[in-house]
């Protein structure tokens, strides 16, 4: 809605001027209307009432002039500002009753949005379209007849054949979460429809699958909240509102006040709208789990949290989560809004603002926004509320870490990295003292592991001296070690090392700024201890070399990121000669590890330069976690870090080429296509698109490109399923025909890492599901891992 | 209240800071700035690594790079630091998510840079860090204790005995 900058030429100027003149006092106008419709609900010296009566009068007057413009900001109120769903229904109830037209063609412009917010898949969007219509016949405008019947027809989807379970579930949730709206007038006026309405849908809820449960769980354990899933969770609230006559506490409903003015209004119907047939290309929304931490016993003294299957925790929950959406990109703005909660009197708000936000940031498979939007909006309300909301989020932080034996390794992760970034904005400071029992715990525990896992992030964000002292004493088996590199060939017995001479040799070269030739000089003589191995030259690589070459160059850089960096980029031309094969490749790894494992970021930072840099493959790196050198470091969660920060960079590299084609596809379509319009060919010239079109061989050659990258990441994720699969299994049949308990820490850890591989890069694993099931998750695998995989593929089911 | 039909985000706005030492004009400045996927990152304590800063920072989008500032002189850090994304996006959740939260114990000021280029990591206060830590007349432990001007007028002994006699 941007005004139009003034000219500045003459020409025709009085009577453009006079139409401009006109055109801006429109513009002002359609400005006003817009603004006062925005802001109608929010505080005011006036009632809600009057200013919406007062509204209503001002908009009948304008309706003439002015009707697409009200019809547009009505409609997109009903679904960017979901919250005030009823203030706006009120509205239209009163224009309704003042001028059944309009009504009319409101509904109908309604309609238009819901049907086409289904066809390009915006759920919410859809979902709160129907909402609102559900609650426009509490206001009289819609027939409750009509509305009963588009409900029915969208729980039928329910009975659609060869279709995705998602698209039935997400039907079935609409029309659930419309009810706590409409459920009382329809239980008023149709009672029986509503019953088969609500038997269609526990017919279809007992029926379906849910499959996918268990991997959305944050918790394996339902003590001592249930973690539900979504839909059941939602059908148990829905009954139990049934159960009290359809009267609910929560939402505010200011058509009430005028009851006498709407029921004196004529209704429509509603045409017949059929829900889009499924089509391949629609993407539903993924299934998840009702996050619950807190039940009423968790809060002191005050208002009473609403129970787990009550309709005002949806509500709440809903409209909070929708506060969260709104206001996500800016943190001051969202805490404060979260704190101005319309009904905080009547909950213990803190409590419910934290259990949403963690909600959120646990979401799986991944959550909506970045991990640090939660965590410094977390931080923005310990600012606002800094009485209260520090001690519910120490509380929560208890609870969890209490509880955190059953979390899955997904979250796991994600809390740590929470906490101690948390801690980073507070000096550090906890009860350290308090979790002290858990060093009596195998140290493998979550517990213990929790802490020392936060205590490696916290170091990353400070230094080891600090982290030495903030933690007693009795937490040394838990302490990271000195971040410092370990350079072989300075120690007490290097001289009896193969490689010393050399090593030292290169330290001069390189102090004098040796050239990459000269370091392969000074590499030269140093003799092969694979001789014997392999006898051909090709592919055959110095392990020694590198191990000279790899520490020595890494060890000098070791002052700082910026310096390795420069040391990797000024001898990349090394690297690339000594290590072209994928075995020569682990060997760098090897060495990379040796002499950088006391300092874990520095071990992933230097392992993704050296993937961007291609000195490394993928697969390379793939194989080298999983080898046996690694067992030791193999539950430590900077691996897996190094694990999945190569898989996206696969992944991203794919993505990247896949759009390079489709865009030189489009600019070859574009060009040739003889309806190219005026406006197109001025586009072109305006974008400097107008290069010669792309040739057939150039879109050809990026095929391949495409191809060859897209087999590049099959294989990784073969590579990386496969080798889970091996160290599962054998560990599986050890226990079993050594007679013991299979469920150790290592294998919880490491089918917990099979897991996250599999719903953090589901999108992309996708495209692999036939030729995993195929060739490695077939049915002769031991059912635990099958489960996993089974889990996975009920995702899109 | 958010209104849909307004498009403004203030943590993201350019601030009101210009480089007066940027090549170019001012129009110039603010389309780099405008389009910029570099961050300058000031209030640093002299002792803040590359390291800690990789670490936060990489929690908005992968870091292409880190420039750290450098008192002209002595080549140390002298507290800011330029981060660099490849994506713009990420400096903008930098703006939103990391700007104004602490790293180090400090809190960390972030702003839009029109991009580094050589020369840009030296402080251009004249005794070599930043301008203002020439003029500050607080003590600040991170930043080399008092301002320049203030160690230099009231630290040390007097030097010219004159001062004492009458």
């Amino acid at each position: 809605m941007s005004r139009r900058r003034p000219h500045d030429d003459d020409d025709g100027y009085e009577r453009a001027h006079r139409k401009r003149r006109r055109v801006s006092e429109n513009q002002e106008i359609e400005d006003r209307l817009e603004s006062l419709i925005l802001r109608v609900g929010e505080k005011s010296t006036a009632s809600l009432e009057s200013n919406l009566e007062g509204l209503a009068s001002v908009l009948e007057a304008d309706l003439a002039s002015f009707k697409a413009k009200i019809l547009r900001i009505l409609t997109e109120c009903a679904i960017k500002m979901p919250e005030k769903c009823t203030i706006y229904t009120t509205l239209v109830g009163l224009l309704n009753a003042k001028n059944y037209n309009f009504g009319g063609e409101f509904v109908e412009h309604m309609v238009k949005n819901f049907k086409d917010s289904l066809k390009t898949c915006r759920w919410n969007a859809a979902r709160y379209s129907l909402r609102f219509l559900a609650d426009l016949v509490n206001c009289h405008v819609i027939a409750a007849t009509s509305l009963i019947t588009l409900l029915d027809l969208m729980v039928d989807v329910a009975k659609e054949e060869g279709v995705p379970n998602v698209r039935k579930d997400w039907f079935v949730y609409s029309v659930l979460s419309a009810l706590p709206w409409v459920g009382r007038e329809l239980y008023e006026k149709k009672e029986s429809q509503l019953e088969m309405l609500l038997v269609k849908i526990e017919v279809f809820l007992n029926k379906r699958s849910k499959k996918h449960h268990t991997a959305l769980r944050v918790w394996s354990q339902d003590t001592p909240h249930p973690q539900e899933e979504y839909l059941d969770c939602l059908w148990a609230q829905v009954r139990k509102l049934r159960q009290d006559n359809w009267v609910e506490k929560h939402i505010p409903r200011p058509y009430l006040a005028f009851d006498s003015i709407l029921c004196e209004a004529l209704q429509h119907n509603l045409p017949t709208i059929l829900p889009p047939p499924h089509d391949p290309n629609y993407e539903y929304p993924m299934p998840w789990v009702v996050f619950r931490m807190f039940d009423y016993t968790d809060c002191p003294e005050g208002p009473i949290l609403p129970g787990a299957h009550s309709i005002e925790r949806f509500l709440i929950e809903e409209h909070l989560h929708q506060i969260l959406e709104v206001n996500h990109l800016e943190r001051k703005d969202c805490a404060s809004a979260l704190l101005n909660f319309p009904y905080k009197s009547k909950i213990p708000l803190d409590y419910s603002i934290v259990e949403i936000i963690f909600a959120e940031l646990f979401h799986m498979p991944t959550p909506r926004y970045l991990e640090i939007c939660y965590g410094s909006i977390l931080i923005e309300l310990c600012k606002l509320q800094p009485s209260t909301m520090p001690q519910v989020l120490a509380q929560a932080t208890e609870i969890l870490f209490m509880r955190i034996d059953t979390m899955n390794v997904t979250c796991f992760d994600r809390f740590v990295a929470w906490f101690s970034y948390h801690l980073s904005n507070f000096q550090f400071r906890w009860s350290w003292d308090d979790w002290d029992f858990c060093l009596q715990l195998d140290l493998e525990h979550p517990r213990p592991k929790f802490v020392k896992e936060v205590l490696q992030k916290a170091l990353r964000l400070s230094y080891f001296q600090r982290i030495k002292e903030i933690m007693p004493e009795i937490y040394e088996p838990l302490l990271p070690s000195k971040p410092e590199p370990d350079y072989k060939y300075t120690h007490d017995n290097a001289a009896s090392l193969p490689g010393t001479t050399a090593a030292h040799s290169l330290v001069v070269a390189v102090r004098q700024k040796c050239s990459p030739e000269e370091v392969l000089n000074v590499l030269q003589d140093l003799p092969n201890p694979r001789q014997e191995a392999d006898a051909d030259g090709e592919g055959g690589f110095n392990p020694l070399k590198i191990d000279v070459f790899v520490q020595t160059l890494l060890n000098l850089g070791s002052k700082s990121f910026s310096h390795s960096f420069a040391a990797i980029g000024k001898f990349h031309f090394v690297f690339k000669t000594l290590a072209e094969s994928e075995e020569a490749q682990i060997c760098i790894l090897r060495n990379l590890f040796s002499l950088w494992q006391n300092h874990q970021q520095m071990i992933c930072v230097l392992i993704d330069k050296m993937l961007k840099l291609q000195i490394i493959e993928c697969s390379a790196v793939a194989n080298w976690i999983f080898s046996r050198e690694m067992q030791s470091e193999f539950t430590k969660t900077y691996i897996w870090e190094v694990l999945h920060l190569t898989i996206k960079k696969m992944n991203k590299h794919v993505t990247r080429l896949q759009r390079e084609l489709s865009d030189a596809r489009d600019k070859m379509r574009r060009h040739d296509s003889d309806s190219e319009s005026e406006d197109d060919r001025k586009r072109r010239r305006e974008d400097h698109d107008d290069k010669d079109k792309p040739t057939e061989e150039v879109v050809e050659r990026m095929e391949e490109k495409l191809e060859a990258a897209q087999a590049d990441q099959k294989n990784l994720f073969l590579i990386i399923f496969q080798r889970f699969i091996m160290i599962l299994s054998e560990h599986l049949v050890r226990c079993d025909t050594d007679n013991k308990d299979f469920n150790t820490f290592w294998y919880k850890w490491t089918i917990g890492r099979l897991q996250q591989v599999f719903l953090t890069h589901h999108e992309q694993v996708q495209k692999y599901s036939s030729t995993l099931e195929t060739l490695l998750f077939t049915q002769d695998l031991d059912s635990h891992i099958m489960d996993v995989f089974h889990q996975f593929t009920s995702l899109k089911a | 209240m958010t209104g849909f039909g307004h498009n403004t985000s203030p943590s993201v706005d350019l601030s009101s800071y210009r480089d007066q030492h940027f090549k170019g004009s001012r129009a110039e400045q603010e389309r780099l700035l405008r389009n910029t996927t570099t961050i300058y990152v000031g209030n640093l304590s002299f002792y803040t690594t590359e390291e800690q800063i990789y670490e936060l920072f990489s929690k908005c989008g992968d870091v292409k790079r880190i420039v750290m500032g450098l008192d002209k002189y002595k080549k140390t850090p002298c507290g800011f630091c330029f981060v660099e994304y490849y994506l713009r996006e990420d400096g903008e959740n930098c703006m939103r998510y990391i700007n104004g939260t602490r790293l180090d114990d400090r809190i960390v000021r972030t702003d839009w840079d029109a991009g580094f280029v050589e020369g840009r990591q030296y402080g251009r206060g004249k005794s070599g860090g930043q301008v203002r830590d020439e003029y500050r007349t607080d003590y600040d432990g991170g930043r080399g204790g008092y301002g320049k001007l203030m160690q230099q007028k009231v630290g040390g002994p007097v030097q010219d005995i004159a001062v004492f006699r009458s």
